[in-house]
């Protein structure tokens, strides 16, 4: 060990590089890692993970009425929706549609429609769950920052909002209870 | 490392197009790539690029943290301990932050008695001391008011003994001590600032810190001979010598450091301090931080009255006394020559002067009035603490001015490069210019 | 002049375990004048330690039936168990035991439901008043960390528990609805004491003595207090065994640089 340094070496160049460059990614590497715990401290925390599921009762809601509930510190809107809306949701051309999908695709029961409250285009909070407000064109929802419309199944139809209103994981847990997330 | 990584043409063209806008470049090479270092450092000065990692990772630590607690007296508490439970890696960045002050502590004391061993803050370089003490006493400070943050029992109750020591001003007192809180106890009003001020101190920590290394680049390094460089023999470029010396002397600090993390994180804390804050109950016994222990003791040490400075006022005195004495060591110590290893009689005062230091840490982590062995009647830990006191500033106030004078010292090496001559061999011409700019 | 440098650098290693050493006896001072507690052999202790999951489990239990009524533990939240072994159901099981007031509803009024895993554990008194008066003036002290709050850690929790004295010393002065106990702060204390010979029964057929149950809560109220520790212990050797192999090359790049000097 001792001597080993002032051993002339044969080869000094390439064993001297071999060992800096074998430190030099360690350290790096180590020092890389060191910053996951950092990163990883600004994702949603356990406390905030538990509260990732919503539990409804949508028992009183009449038809042709909206409920909105909190999810994850979203709105979820949550629509028992009217035959007529049904239908005209149904019945729609997909080739309309500037995000094809059909209403079948978007509900787990016709009757009741539950998409998060969020506007695809910059995240405000579309109008239309009361009957006194907007509902845009489609007679679905209507975001006013930047004048989105969507239909009776929270598909966008006009404006510059480009997907859909997202539809949350969700299950009913029995007739009367929904569970989000 | 994208520096290193970059093809060498575009590298250096960027690197001159910026160097020649702002030499950044320029001054890393002259001040850490051939900046000229003494040859003979030993690894008592690895301590400077322990401390600026440990501020860097303070900072780093506490910004994260900072993301995640309340200061909010009703809050803070279980925010912390949020961070401890819910937060990825909370535990982590917590018991990094709170034994990296611990850590940083004991890394600075042993800078500053590195410093005192080897005369380092003599001729040229007493405004490099006295940034060092500026930034001593800002880390006291910012280690306080981070203390008072988790709001446990010592928080809470650490932050009124401490904040009401300052009652002792005549006259002043107690309206500084109410201001001081922003209100009529330690309360909500108190934790929000001391959170703010904890997140501010530390940059202004770092801007000192950058007054100290200028300093120390404009003067040169001291080394454990104590004399200058007399030519390029006697120096070698600090990069890669010095850095690969610190590297090594880093990652052992680093590895010590991390076993006390994630093996006995606790070791440096007070249990007391997991019970929250209880504004009606006042905890058995209220012990500062364990580096804050020898300034406690002597604080406690004046119990009696000087003249017409009540045993109170004299505590605090003597406590921020101690401090600031070091502030005038430069000029308390009058001997030509630096280092202790040529100055015989200082060299063993020096080591006193350490113990006492620890049997005053000793002395502030016992109640005044215990017995400091079983069986011995008379003896209390008041007792020692006189007399670690008084041998504190006996050694500054009057030992490093007398030494100065009186004490004979070691004939210095002509040279770093040749330091051994025989040790009686060296010639008496040799030592006749100790303190001579290169 | 060589042995005096070795000297003193002797001096200075030493000096550096004395400020470690003094660091460590500040956080021994022992609270009033109880009795030291007796160090027990813990599955957690030392840094290959994990915890005893069988033994938390019934110390959950013991806490549940028995302490849960006076003590809160307002840091642990239901969710926290799974951790112990139990699966989301049984989670959910043992949270829906309990019921937690939630609101506002649509009228505006409070409701109670029953818990979820996401609660945290449901307090035994809404404050400090409430304890108080129910508990003849004392406070059952939150259990969440008690075991980092007290110098002796679950060695002070088993020796309290287990150290409880029917007949006290004749110079002790017992209050009114005191109980003696020497290892508690001035040996009066308010707890009755709390676990008796087969006091319960135990869910994996364990038997209950009264030591038996004293080490379970022990180790529940350790587990409480440091949830954290295995992953602690488990990502700290290998930070520690990197680290070693980074200074071994760092000292031999320092070494070859220098040697570049000769």
């Amino acid at each position: 060990m001792t001597d080993h340094a002032s051993e002339p070496d044969e080869k000094p160049e390439s064993r001297r590089d071999f060992l800096y460059l074998t430190t030099g990614l360690f350290a790096g590497a180590g020092a890389a890692l060191a910053l996951w715990p950092f990163i990883h401290s600004m994702n949603p925390s356990a406390d905030v993970l538990a509260l990732s599921t919503t539990e409804v009762d949508i028992s009183p809601v009449e038809v042709g009425q909206s409920i909105t509930v909190i999810w994850q510190k979203k709105p979820v809107f949550i629509r028992r929706r009217t035959p007529e809306e049904i239908q005209i949701a149904e019945a729609e051309p997909l080739d309309d549609l500037p995000d094809p999908q059909t209403d079948t695709d978007r509900v787990i029961k016709p009757e009741w429609l539950v998409v998060v409250g969020v506007c695809t285009h910059l995240g405000c909070i579309p109008l239309g769950q009361k009957s006194t407000e907007p509902r845009g064109e489609w007679n679905g929802w209507f975001c006013p920052c930047h004048g989105s419309h969507y239909d009776t199944s929270g598909r966008i139809r006009k404006g510059p909002a480009p997907d859909n209103l997202l539809v949350p994981e969700y299950k009913f847990v029995d007739d009367t209870t929904l569970l989000i997330g | 490392m994208s520096a290193h990584t970059q093809p060498s043409g575009t590298g250096s063209g960027l690197v001159k197009w910026i160097d020649s806008r702002l030499p950044v470049f320029t001054y890393l090479q002259k001040e850490y790539g051939e900046f000229p270092a003494p040859r003979n450092f030993n690894y008592w000065w690895n301590f400077g690029a322990i401390l600026s990692f440990m501020l860097v990772l303070m900072i780093f630590t506490g910004i994260f943290l900072a993301m995640q607690y309340t200061p909010h007296v009703d809050f803070a508490f279980d925010s912390v301990e949020r961070i401890m439970r819910d937060v990825n890696y909370g535990w982590l960045l917590r018991y990094m932050h709170a034994n990296g002050a611990s850590f940083f502590f004991i890394a600075v004391y042993i800078h500053i008695f590195r410093g005192l061993y080897y005369g380092s803050y003599k001729n040229p370089r007493e405004l490099l001391w006295i940034f060092g003490v500026v930034i001593l006493v800002l880390m006291m400070a910012t280690a306080f008011m981070g203390y008072v943050l988790p709001w446990g029992q010592l928080s809470l109750w650490g932050a009124t003994v401490i904040t009401s020591l300052f009652s002792a001003i005549p006259l002043v007192g107690d309206s500084i001590v109410t201001w001081l809180w922003g209100g009529f106890a330690v309360d909500n009003s108190t934790l929000n600032r001391f959170f703010s001020l904890h997140f501010l101190l530390p940059f202004v920590i770092v801007g000192v810190v950058a007054l100290h290394v200028i300093a120390l680049h404009v003067t040169g390094s001291n080394n454990p001979l104590g004399i200058d460089p007399k030519g390029p023999q006697d120096t070698i470029p600090f990069h890669p010598y010095y850095t690969a010396k610190d590297s090594f002397g880093l990652a052992i600090w680093i590895t010590l450091f991390a076993a006390v993390v994630f093996f006995a994180p606790n070791f440096f804390g007070e249990p007391e301090n997991y019970v929250r804050a209880n504004p009606l109950v006042t905890p058995a016994e209220i012990v500062p931080e364990w580096y804050f222990l020898p300034f406690f003791a002597i604080l406690r040490a004046v119990n009696f009255d000087v003249l017409f400075i009540d045993a109170k006022l004299g505590g605090v005195i003597a406590m921020f006394g101690s401090i600031l004495v070091l502030f005038v060591v430069p000029w308390l110590d009058r001997s030509k020559v630096r280092s202790a290893r040529f100055r015989p009689v200082y060299k063993w005062f020096f080591w006193i002067l350490v113990l006492d230091c620890l049997l005053l840490g000793f002395v502030g982590g016992h109640p005044p009035d215990e017995k400091v062995f079983e069986g011995i009647e008379g003896l209390k830990f008041i007792n020692l603490g006189h007399l670690g006191t008084a041998w504190y500033f006996f050694h500054f106030l009057v030992l490093l001015p007398l030494l100065g004078m009186f004490e004979k010292t070691r004939p210095l090496p002509t040279s770093i490069a040749e330091p051994v001559l025989g040790g009686g061999q060296s010639a008496a011409g040799a030592a006749a210019k100790p303190m001579e700019k290169a | 002049m060589d042995i005096g440098k070795k000297l003193s650098h002797v001096v200075a290693i030493a000096a550096v375990a004395g400020l470690t050493l003094v660091a460590g006896t500040g956080s021994v001072i022992a609270s009033g004048e109880a009795k030291h507690p007796e160090a027990q052999d813990w599955s957690f202790a030392g840094p290959f330690g994990k915890f005893d999951v069988a033994s938390i489990q019934r110390g959950l239990q013991n806490y549940i039936e028995n302490c849960s009524a006076c003590h809160s533990m307002n840091q642990l939240a239901y969710r926290n168990l799974s951790s112990l072994g139990f699966n989301e159901d049984e989670v959910k099981e043992i949270a829906s035991q309990y019921e937690v007031t939630d609101g506002p509803d649509d009228n505006g009024d409070m409701f109670d439901r029953p818990a979820r895993p996401s609660d945290k554990f449901v307090l035994p008194f809404p404050n400090e008043q409430a304890a108080r008066a129910s508990n003849n003036g004392a406070f059952p002290p939150d259990l969440s960390l008690l075991a980092k709050a007290n110098p002796g850690g679950p060695d002070y929790i088993f020796a309290l528990l287990t150290g409880f004295v029917e007949e006290p010393p004749e110079d002790v002065e017992l209050a009114e609805g005191m109980n003696y106990n020497p290892f508690f702060g001035g040996g009066q204390i308010a707890m009755a004491p709390p676990l008796f010979e087969d006091g319960i029964e135990y869910s994996d057929g364990t038997p209950a003595t009264i030591e038996q149950q004293a080490r379970d809560v022990a180790n529940f109220l350790q587990w409480a207090a440091e949830p954290e520790m295995e992953d602690r212990k488990r990502i700290g050797w290998k930070v520690v065994l990197f680290l070693l192999v980074l200074s071994a090359l760092l000292y031999a790049a320092k070494r070859q640089t220098w040697a570049r000097l000769h």
